[in-house]
């Protein structure tokens, strides 16, 4: 069923708000004293929680740098979703791209940074965009189903990499790292705050949202990309290649979550630890979700988790477990997931009028 | 004798009385004070094209809507059934359009469904439901293997198990929305025969349809809606399919299509040897060789199943061939794809519109772009133009009267017919040298129809070659210049649609040779 357009941005925004409401019993139920002190501690709570992801420089920086990857794994989740593909292997994609993406920064000291720079994130791209499109192939050729496969890509993905970095790639020390990439690759930082700093990798990852709504909304390719989505026999019957485009949605979807891996090994850690995804390739399926799988949607959503996560670290000052989030995020995906349940509450799903 | 309109003191020998029904939605009055009078023990068929109110009707019977004001009286009591548990309580039944079947589960478990006998505990009971629906199935004469899957058996059985369904439950007065839409023809016929022997059995049968031929066929009484409104009440022994047609439509309608002669031009499509396999691998086109001449339309009869729709995705490039070479144009098109085939100049209509020719989810201006989305004037460089797509889709909406004439809907909220036309301005806005057109007409109404046998032989003066496949004999006879009969893979032989009879079709459908029938008819 073909929702209607401001469905797609009611449903996501009032699962935000049951979320909040489920999670502010639940604080002030945890909560001491009269019930007055209980809505202070919930005020408290929710209070520390905005401070926390945007009460000034630093934390506005942290939320940044935590959302950037969200962004491109949910545009490559999404972009997936879009021609009908299932791309649960995002995280081996993104770890893929960070390890081959830091191989090439670590050796690549004599190129001047305008060009290795991008050189670098081309590099990781293309490795995620072989990665997925392994699976996209027997997909396409075989039959394979891309859930079963890309989960079996990342744990090769996910043994290949933590070779690397013990291995023959490893920094010395004892630790599982690889060597520090050269200067000339690492992301000029866009923002500084005391200690920290927040590289210009958010500006490349909104960029590649506003590419894929391009994509998406104003190409032929992103015409048939949806047509494979919504109906492969009629998009053959249109004269569109299905193998291909298959082959290109996960691609294309592998090369964002590379990407993703490459932005935090060059922007943030100039590094790579192996195990740097820690859940962020599956993040970007709940990104999707949330996000509706539009580009701009991608985009709020990674902010909204970006956001709740950060702050989630001062919640915990005031007394709330930071897991708490973690019980906002799984209702917020668990009512976008089954919105027939937001669409009840609403009285949307009444009986259609006319046929 | 004329349709005779009960008083209120014969209402009693009446399964159905509607009166006075009004239902407004949003955009349309879909009922129009319409009057409804089924005695009991009749077929009663109700006619009308799409969007005449008929399923509207039938829902607010079946307690789907309800009824802004009117009454509805069942045997004589007023009630009111405000939902189908209520309808279901005083013995009414509907078997809709698109069967609501569990695929992997069986027949005897579709039929209990919802109704299931039970032992201690609330446990299912399989053997007593198996037992049950054997006991109707042959009280009715409605041959069923309990055990299949529904994913199994094919769409008419599937049918019946419908309409066990709502005789399990007890229903005496089936309402049965368009049931032959998806029927072939043998399993129409069958299904005729199931509704003569349920009326026997002292059912009261509501038949809704628009194929004219069909209530001549079945009914015993004829209420006929236009746009909302009972425009007839006839009892179907004084009335004829043109005169049905005309009150169906609110004008004279042409039955059959007049064409004018015309001499076949240069050969546009010529198939040497063609070898087809099937889904399983089988062969289902068994080497057959033809050709399509400029300006000429080639019809192929056959019952569904003997090789058409494999011919039909061979053709456009959907199917992979085994032998044999297909040239288009000069053109060796054997194995080319079916975008090659396309921009060669063949369009195609295909049979299964939901599976092929439109993606339900896209608006219809998208729908019309399908196919040439990545070319001009649709796209420039790889980008869409949106300007041009809407302009043009507005253009060949109002040309081919998709109603409502609105580019941005989704095609999924379009009716069956509106959808089809929709898929014929696309096909025949490619201007195409050559067009395979398979079951153009299938689910339409005559008005429907009309339009687009029109367009075909619009085509055909315009020198386009076109294969028609059919499974409408009536369609066949009336469109093509040569007729080929396909029997389980082979062509059982060419007839011009002048020089031979339904009679004989029909013998070398079954697997006569044209001389072997034309020897048994004279027999």
């Amino acid at each position: 069923m073909n929702k209607k357009k401001w469905m797609r941005i009611a449903i996501p925004i009032i699962s935000i708000i049951i979320a909040l409401l489920i999670a502010s019993i639940i604080i002030i139920w945890i909560g001491e004293g009269s019930f007055a002190d209980r809505l202070r501690f919930l005020a408290e709570a929710y209070n520390e929680l905005i401070k926390g992801a945007f009460g000034n420089k630093t934390a506005i920086m942290n939320t940044i740098i935590k959302m950037t990857p969200l962004i491109l794994t949910g545009l490559a989740v999404g972009f997936g979703f879009r021609a009908g593909i299932f791309n649960i292997g995002a995280e081996g994609q993104m770890a893929m791209g960070a390890l081959t993406a830091t191989i090439f920064a670590v050796n690549a000291a004599s190129l001047p940074t305008f060009i290795a720079i991008p050189l670098t994130m081309i590099v990781g791209m293309l490795a995620g965009a072989v990665w997925a499109g392994i699976a996209g192939f027997l997909k396409a050729k075989t039959g394979a189903h891309e859930v079963i496969t890309t989960i079996m890509l990342n744990w090769i993905a996910y043994n290949i990499t933590n070779w690397a970095v013990t291995g023959p790639f490893n920094a010395g020390g004892g630790i599982p790292k690889s060597p520090e990439i050269a200067s000339s690759a690492k992301l000029p930082n866009l923002l500084t705050s005391q200690a920290s700093f927040m590289s210009f990798g958010i500006l490349i990852a909104i960029t590649a949202a506003i590419v894929i709504y391009i994509i998406l909304y104003r190409t032929s390719m992103g015409y048939e990309v949806k047509a494979v989505g919504f109906n492969p026999y009629a998009a053959e019957y249109g004269g569109i290649n299905v193998s291909k485009n298959i082959i290109l949605t996960m691609a294309i979807s592998g090369a964002l979550a590379g990407l993703a891996g490459t932005l935090e090994a060059t922007g943030l850690y100039h590094r790579f630890y192996g195990t740097l995804s820690s859940g962020k390739g599956f993040d970007g399926i709940s990104i999707a979700l949330i996000g509706q799988n539009n580009p701009f949607g991608i985009l709020a959503a990674s902010l909204l988790i970006g956001a709740l996560r950060t702050g989630s670290n001062q919640m915990q000052f005031a007394g709330v477990p930071k897991h708490i989030v973690m019980i906002i995020q799984s209702i917020i995906i668990f009512l976008v997931a089954a919105e027939r349940i937001v669409m009840s509450i609403m009285g949307w799903n009444k009986k259609k009028g006319a046929k | 004798m004329p349709f005779h309109i009960p008083q209120e003191e014969e209402y009693k020998d009446y399964a159905v009385v509607m009166k006075g029904i009004v239902k407004q939605f949003p955009k349309v009055l879909a009922n129009d004070h319409v009057d409804l009078y089924v005695k009991r023990g009749e077929i009663h068929a109700i006619v009308g094209e799409n969007g005449a109110g008929k399923s509207t009707l039938m829902n607010q019977l079946y307690g789907l809507y309800n009824a802004d004001s009117g009454k509805i009286l069942i045997n004589g009591k007023e009630i009111g059934i405000d939902n189908p548990k209520d309808a279901i309580a005083v013995g009414i039944g509907m078997v809709h359009q698109h069967f609501m079947l569990v695929g992997p589960l069986s027949v005897a478990e579709n039929i209990v469904l919802g109704d299931e006998p039970t032992k201690r505990f609330n446990v299912f009971d399989l053997k007593r439901a198996k037992r049950e629906v054997k006991k109707i199935s042959e009280e009715y004469g409605l041959k069923v293997d309990v055990d299949s899957k529904i994913e199994d058996i094919p769409v008419g059985t599937q049918q019946r198990v419908e309409i066990l369904k709502t005789l399990y439950r007890g229903a005496d007065i089936l309402i049965l929305d368009e049931p032959t839409a998806v029927l072939t023809p043998q399993e129409t016929e069958e299904l005729f025969v199931v509704l003569r022997n349920l009326q026997n059995d002292g059912k009261t049968i509501i038949f809704i349809t628009h194929k004219l031929n069909e209530v001549i066929a079945v009914s015993n009484n004829v209420t006929v809606m236009r746009g909302g409104k009972v425009t007839g009440q006839i009892p179907t022994k004084e009335t004829s399919s043109r005169q049905l047609a005309n009150m169906m439509v609110g004008r004279e309608v042409l039955l059959r299509v007049e064409k004018e002669k015309k001499e076949a031009g240069e050969k546009v499509l010529e198939i040497q040897g063609l070898k087809v396999n099937d889904n399983r691998a089988l062969p289902a086109v068994k080497g057959v060789s033809f050709d399509i001449r400029k300006g000429e339309i080639l019809g192929i009869a056959g019952v569904a199943g003997n090789g058409q729709s494999e011919l039909e995705d061979a053709l456009t490039g959907l199917r992979k061939k085994e032998a044999g070479t297909v040239t288009f144009n000069g053109v060796d098109i054997s194995t080319a794809t079916p975008r090659d085939i396309r921009e060669a100049g063949m369009s195609h209509i295909a049979a299964d519109r939901f599976k092929y020719a439109m993606i339900k989810e896209f608006t219809v201006a998208y729908n019309i772009a399908l196919g040439r989305h990545y070319m001009q004037p649709f796209a420039d460089g790889g980008f869409l133009n949106h300007k041009k797509i809407n302009s043009i889709s507005k253009e060949l909406i109002k040309k081919f009267d998709v109603r409502p004439p609105e580019i941005q809907l989704f095609a999924e909220n379009l009716s069956g017919g509106n959808q089809q036309k929709m898929v014929v301005a696309r096909e025949f806005d490619y201007n195409p040298l050559c067009m395979v057109i398979s079951q153009p007409t299938r689910g339409l109404d005559i008005g429907a129809i009309e339009f687009i046998h029109s367009t075909i032989l619009e085509l055909r003066r315009e020198d386009v070659a076109i294969l028609l496949i059919s499974m409408e004999l009536e369609e066949i006879l009336s469109l093509s210049d040569r007729i080929m009969v396909m029997y389980e893979g082979q062509i059982m032989g060419e007839v011009k649609p002048n020089e031979v009879t339904l009679e004989e079709l029909g013998l070398m459908m079954a697997g006569s040779t044209l001389e072997q029938a034309r020897s048994e008819v004279d027999e």
